[in-house]
This record gives structure tokens, C-alpha cells and sequence, in this order.
């Protein structure tokens, strides 16, 4: 096998493992940058796997190819519903955040679930007919060399999910949404005395929080296992937040772990049928996301530190 | 007239207005998905308590319940969040059948033996992210949610390729390590109900001891009140922490060790959490992190898994009902913030 071969089959694999995990990822800067730290991010991700999956079953016979792109959208918006509930307990009802993540996450695997047996009679739903499939990208797969690589076999949602990472970067570092987004999370009191509605930028980073997370979740399910069970997601959003951890809170950066632990993780699955890779046992791939980002929080690869005044609670007049 | 609720008062109202939302929400979930809540909460109650089975099987939940419980609260108490129970939980239960099926030892060395290796497999665990925290000040639920997945692949590689030849699941630990008994089990009617539930009530009383009426109790709860102040005083907060958290980690790996000896009695292959350790939040939560209120809410939270598995066979409704109104129960007591501050109120306008 040349090594020719091996990047035409780990690219691909490697850029649609990584996508939910950018998505994600995404998602949790947007919240944690407003200073609420969202644990909830996997059951976000649960949501939105769930709700494309019964849109795509309900819907493909109206909306047919367009079906997957449109329950993507309808994700999006169930799971930042639905992450409302999270910025109402953290932000308006003091709860704390960890406390109140762990609840949306109990609470997501225990709603679709009873949903899912509600409506299909079973554990499980079926399978989607119409999922996101593999592509080759017009125009650019005739590059020579790199257009095999990184434009044939692929999906259009890994390139989705890089656009949308430099989308994020160019807001949350320049535009004055993101300026205020982080100061909220940097500094509530100074933030509120410029006149910054901190409760507002606090609930809209956990909404969109809720989107991206939908979304992950949305084109794992849709992209990856095509249909939704308790198994769906298991901990795919902790990874998300592994990866935004790694990539210290910063767009790029988690663009970049997003992609570094999709690696790990197709690796993890397709390396039995790769020369050198079969060697090394599973595990040290299983384990090594969680591993580098507690090397990356204690200082060893570059110190992460969280925004200030995440976790904690902006109450007016206290000091 | 009462001028206002006092503290204690709200403290024992908090949870139990919590629990009650937490099934009024329910009872509209299932109004609104057309089921029958009568007849669901009937066969929750018979699917608990009903038969001495499903009570044998209750305890048996408990057991583990109790012990993940006392492990999340008594970070609490020392103002942290151990969310790593779940990982703790799961290299307890490992080395408990780990040292069950690998020696040959008279019944009163071995299961305590076993017992041991559990408790102390989940307080390495637990040092690592206390170590980290006390020494680089790095957050302990990241840390420990990162080990949580840690633990599940490490200990699915153990079983599969140390413990045994590619296998799922391991054999069973030896008679003299196990906390089964067949008097117990023929009492209730062959549930899995073992001895464990006695380690978890001794948990629960040094775990009181040891907070409430020892010095080291009283310099770990001080670092929990306030870590400066307590700096101040010349206590030494980083040791206090790493403490805390090995302690905590210990109640954890028994918690696996009542799975891994009593329950099962052997170990398997995991694809994803057993929930325990994340249930041990919710049960710590409700239970205001005191030994006592874990006890209570564990045998709460116990009862509502077991018989939630009689909800679909007797009313039709699937048990995730159950998991929901957990997961609401936890919501409420979250924001138990809310709670409180419309209790204030109520109790003020009573004096008018």
C-alpha cells in the first residue's frame, strides 16, 4: 500500500469524524467565552442527532435530496430550544453550571429516548434512506495530488465545518458581538458598566451554543450511524469539549483539535486495515484526546486557561 | 407567627419541593404523550415495592447508589466537584473482580482483600485530578470527565487482553471473594441482593464521623466554606484537597466493588457509562451532600430505577419517564436559588 493509498482512505475518514467535533466545539466557545461553562454540550449533540433523524424519516419522501440539509436547519433550532433551559438554570436561576450541564445531558438521553419509543414502538429508530454521502467536490478534485486527497470520497459537511470554524473566529475576535461576548465572559462588572446587557450576550452564547452543538449532533447521526439509539452519541460531546479545551478556547485552535482528534478517532477504526497503524493497540488511540487535553490544562503542550468569569454567576451590585 | 422560615427549614423543603416538580413535570409529560400517570406511578410503586423481589432488587441499587452518593458529596463538602465518579466507579469494580478471581485466600482475608483494591484502585484514580488540582490549579471537572473516558477504555482493554483471552467478560470472582449470599437472595425471592448494603450504611457513618467530629473533618470543611480563610489559619488546603479527593474516589471504587463482587460478580466489556456515577450526582444533590441525605435520596433514586422497569411492562410507559424526572429532579434542586427565593416570599407574606 503506497503512502498515496493510505492518505486517499485516512483524509476523508479523518475530515468526517472530525466535523461533529468541529461543530461542537464551536459551540461550547460560544458559551464558554460568554462565561457559562456548557457541559451539556453532549446532550445537545443527543438532540440534534434525534431530531434529524425523525425529521429525515418523516420528511424525505416531501423533500427528498434537500432532506438531510433541511433537518440539519431543523436541528439546529430544537437543539438551541432546547438549550434555553440550560441558560435559564445557569444565568437566571444561579444554578450551578456544571450541575445544571449534567442535568441537560440526563435530561436529552432521557426525552429521546422516550420520544423515540413513543413513536417508533422500540429502542431504536430505522435507517435513513437519505443521508449525507460521500462526494467528489466539482472542480477542485481534478487538482492533481491534492484534489485525490482532499477532494474525492469526501462530504461536503468536513467543509461546512471548517467555513463555519473561520466564520466563528471572525466573529467572536472581530466583530462587536464578539468583543462583547468575551468581555462578558472576561469581566461581567466592567462589561455591564459599559453598558453591556450581560444576561443577553450570556443567553445568546448558550443558544448558539445549542445550535452548533444540534448541529454536531445532526451530522454525526446523519453522516456516521444513520439512525438514533442510546448509543448514538456516546460521548461525542465531551471529545467537542476536549477538543475546545485543546484548542484553548479559540476558533482556530479547536478547528484544529477538531480535526487532530477526528484523526484519533478514525484511526481508531479504520487502522486495523492499515500497514504500521495495526501495530499500535487501540486503546492509545481511544484515550489519547483525553489524555492531551489534561497534558494541555496542566501546561505541558501550552498552558489552556478558561475565560475568567466562567462558571460563576454575574449578580448586579455585588462586588 | 413564624417571621421567617428558618434555614433548616428551607434546607429539608428545597429537595423535597424539587422531587415534587420533578413528578408533577412527569405527570404533564405523560398527560401530554396520552399515557396514564396513575396507572404508571402504580406500577412504579409495585415495581419497587410490590413483591419482595423487586424491594431485594431496590437495595441491591441502593447499595451502589449510596456509596457513588457519599462520593460526590464529600467533594462537595470539601468545594469540589468530583464528576469523575463514573471513572472511579469503573477501575473499582475492575480491580475488585481482578483480585476475585486471581487468588486462592481464606474468605476473611480475600473479599476484604478485594474490597481494598477497589477502594484504593478509585483513590489512584482520584488522585491524579486532586493532585492536579492542588499542585497546577488545573479545574477538576474537566480533568475528571477526560479520566471518565480514560477509565472506560483502559479497563475494556484490561478485560479484553490481561484478564482474559479476547473476551467480553470475565469469569466469575471466587466464592471467597464474594459478597453474594444465598440466605439473603432466598429471602427475596432470588433478587441479586448481597452484603454490600452493609459497606454502604458503614460508608455512610465514617463518612459523618469523619466530616463531623474529626480535626482532619473540620480542616477539610473549612477548606470547603473558604480555601483562604482556612490557608489563613494555617491549615495546608492543597493536602485537604488531594485528601478529599482520594477519599471520595475511595467511597467510588467501592461502589464498583459492590457491582464487581455482589451484584455481577463479574466484569464486562463496556460500550458506554453505567450512569451510576452521574446518578451519585443527582443522589448527592438531592441528599444536601450530608451522609444522612445521601442515605435518603439513594434509597429515592434506587426505588424510582428498579421499578421504572415495571412501567412498560404494567402501564405501557417507557421507563426513560423515569430517567427524565430524574434528570428534572436535579434541574430543580440546581436552581434550588429559585426555590428558596419564592419560599422567601411565601413565608413573608404570612406574617401580614
Amino acid at each position: 500500500m503506497s503512502l498515496m493509498d493510505i492518505l486517499t482512505i485516512v483524509v476523508p475518514s479523518t475530515l468526517l469524524w472530525a466535523a461533529p467535533l468541529i461543530f461542537t466545539a464551536l459551540g461550547g466557545i460560544f458559551s464558554e467565552r460568554s462565561g457559562v461553562v456548557n457541559i451539556g454540550l453532549e446532550g445537545l449533540m443527543v438532540v440534534g442527532a434525534f431530531t434529524s433523524i425523525v425529521f429525515n424519516l418523516t420528511f424525505v419522501d416531501t423533500f427528498g435530496n434537500a432532506t438531510p440539509w433541511i433537518a440539519l436547519v431543523v436541528a439546529m433550532v430544537v437543539a438551541a430550544l432546547f438549550s434555553i433551559l440550560h441558560a435559564v438554570a445557569a444565568i437566571t436561576f444561579r444554578a450551578d453550571h456544571t450541575v445544571s450541564g449534567v442535568a441537560i445531558n440526563l435530561l436529552a438521553t432521557g426525552t429521546t429516548l422516550f420520544l423515540v419509543k413513543q413513536i417508533y414502538g422500540k429502542g431504536e429508530t430505522g435507517i435513513i434512506s437519505k443521508g449525507f454521502s460521500k462526494i467528489d467536490i466539482p472542480v477542485l478534485k481534478d487538482i492533481p495530488f491534492l484534489g485525490k486527497i482532499f477532494f474525492q470520497n469526501t462530504y461536503w459537511t468536513s467543509f461546512l465545518a471548517i467555513v463555519v470554524a473561520f466564520i466563528a473566529w471572525y466573529i467572536v475576535f472581530k466583530t462587536p458581538f464578539g468583543l462583547r461576548l468575551r468581555s462578558v465572559g472576561e469581566h461581567p462588572m466592567a462589561a455591564d458598566t459599559m453598558g453591556i446587557n450581560v444576561t443577553k450576550m450570556r443567553y445568546l452564547g448558550v443558544i448558539i451554543s445549542g445550535a452548533l452543538g444540534g448541529l454536531g449532533g445532526a451530522v454525526y447521526a446523519q453522516s456516521i450511524t444513520s439512525n438514533f439509539s442510546h448509543a448514538t452519541i456516546s460521548g461525542q460531546g465531551f471529545m467537542a469539549m476536549a477538543a475546545m479545551i485543546f484548542g484553548k478556547w479559540h476558533p482556530l485552535g479547536a478547528l484544529g483539535a477538531g480535526i487532530f482528534f477526528g484523526f484519533a478517532q478514525s484511526i481508531s477504526i479504520i487502522g486495523s486495515s492499515l500497514p504500521f497503524l495495526k501495530e499500535i493497540p487501540n486503546v492509545y488511540l481511544l484515550i489519547a484526546p483525553y489524555i492531551l487535553t489534561i497534558l494541555a490544562l496542566t501546561g505541558f503542550i501550552g498552558r489552556a486557561d478558561a475565560p475568567k468569569a466562567s462558571g460563576t454567576h454575574y449578580i448586579k451590585g455585588s462586588r | 407567627m413564624k417571621v421567617r422560615m428558618s434555614k433548616r427549614l428551607i434546607g429539608l423543603l428545597t429537595p423535597i419541593i424539587a422531587v415534587l416538580l420533578g413528578i408533577i413535570v412527569g405527570t404533564i409529560i405523560m398527560l401530554a404523550s396520552g399515557y396514564d400517570p396513575v396507572a404508571a406511578y402504580s406500577a412504579l410503586w409495585n415495581g419497587a415495592f410490590g413483591e419482595i423481589y423487586y424491594t431485594g432488587e431496590v437495595i441491591r441499587q441502593v447499595t451502589p447508589y449510596i456509596l457513588a452518593g457519599l462520593a460526590v458529596a464529600f467533594a462537595f463538602r470539601v468545594g469540589l466537584f468530583n464528576i469523575g465518579v463514573e471513572g472511579q466507579f469503573l477501575v473499582g469494580w475492575l480491580a475488585a473482580v481482578w483480585v476475585g478471581i486471581s487468588f486462592d485466600l481464606p474468605k476473611i482475608i480475600h473479599l476484604p482483600l478485594a474490597i481494598i483494591a477497589a477502594a484504593v484502585a478509585g483513590a489512584l484514580w482520584a488522585f491524579i485530578p486532586g493532585l492536579l488540582k492542588a499542585r497546577l490549579r488545573v479545574h477538576e471537572v474537566i480533568v475528571t470527565i477526560m479520566l471518565n473516558y480514560t477509565a472506560l477504555h483502559v479497563s475494556n482493554y484490561i478485560i479484553k487482553n490481561v484478564l482474559t483471552d479476547h473476551k467480553d467478560k470475565t469469569g466469575l470472582v471466587k466464592d471467597s471473594a464474594t459478597l453474594r449470599s444465598e440466605w439473603l437472595q432466598g429471602i427475596t425471592d432470588y433478587s441479586r441482593l448481597h452484603w454490600g448494603i452493609i459497606v454502604a450504611i458503614i460508608c455512610c457513618f465514617i463518612m459523618w464521623f469523619l466530616l463531623e467530629r474529626t480535626t482532619r473533618g473540620f480542616e477539610l470543611r473549612a477548606v470547603g466554606f473558604n480555601q483562604h480563610a482556612a490557608q489563613y489559619a494555617g491549615m495546608n488546603v492543597n493536602r485537604n484537597i488531594i485528601l478529599s479527593m482520594v477519599i471520595s474516589g475511595a467511597f467510588a471504587g467501592l461502589a464498583g466493588a459492590m457491582e464487581g463482587l455482589g451484584t455481577f460478580g463479574y466484569v464486562t466489556v463496556k460500550g458506554g457509562f453505567t450512569g451510576v456515577g452521574f446518578d451519585g450526582i443527582a443522589i448527592a444533590l438531592l441528599g444536601g451532600n450530608s451522609a444522612l441525605g445521601v442515605f435518603f435520596s439513594a434509597i429515592l433514586f434506587g426505588a424510582l430505577k428498579v421499578g421504572a422497569l415495571n412501567m412498560p411492562l404494567e402501564a405501557g410507559v417507557p421507563n426513560e419517564l423515569v430517567d427524565i424526572i430524574i434528570a428534572l429532579i436535579v434541574f430543580f434542586v440546581a436552581s434550588s436559588y429559585i426555590i428558596r427565593k419564592l419560599l422567601d416570599r411565601f413565608g413573608k407574606k404570612e406574617v401580614k
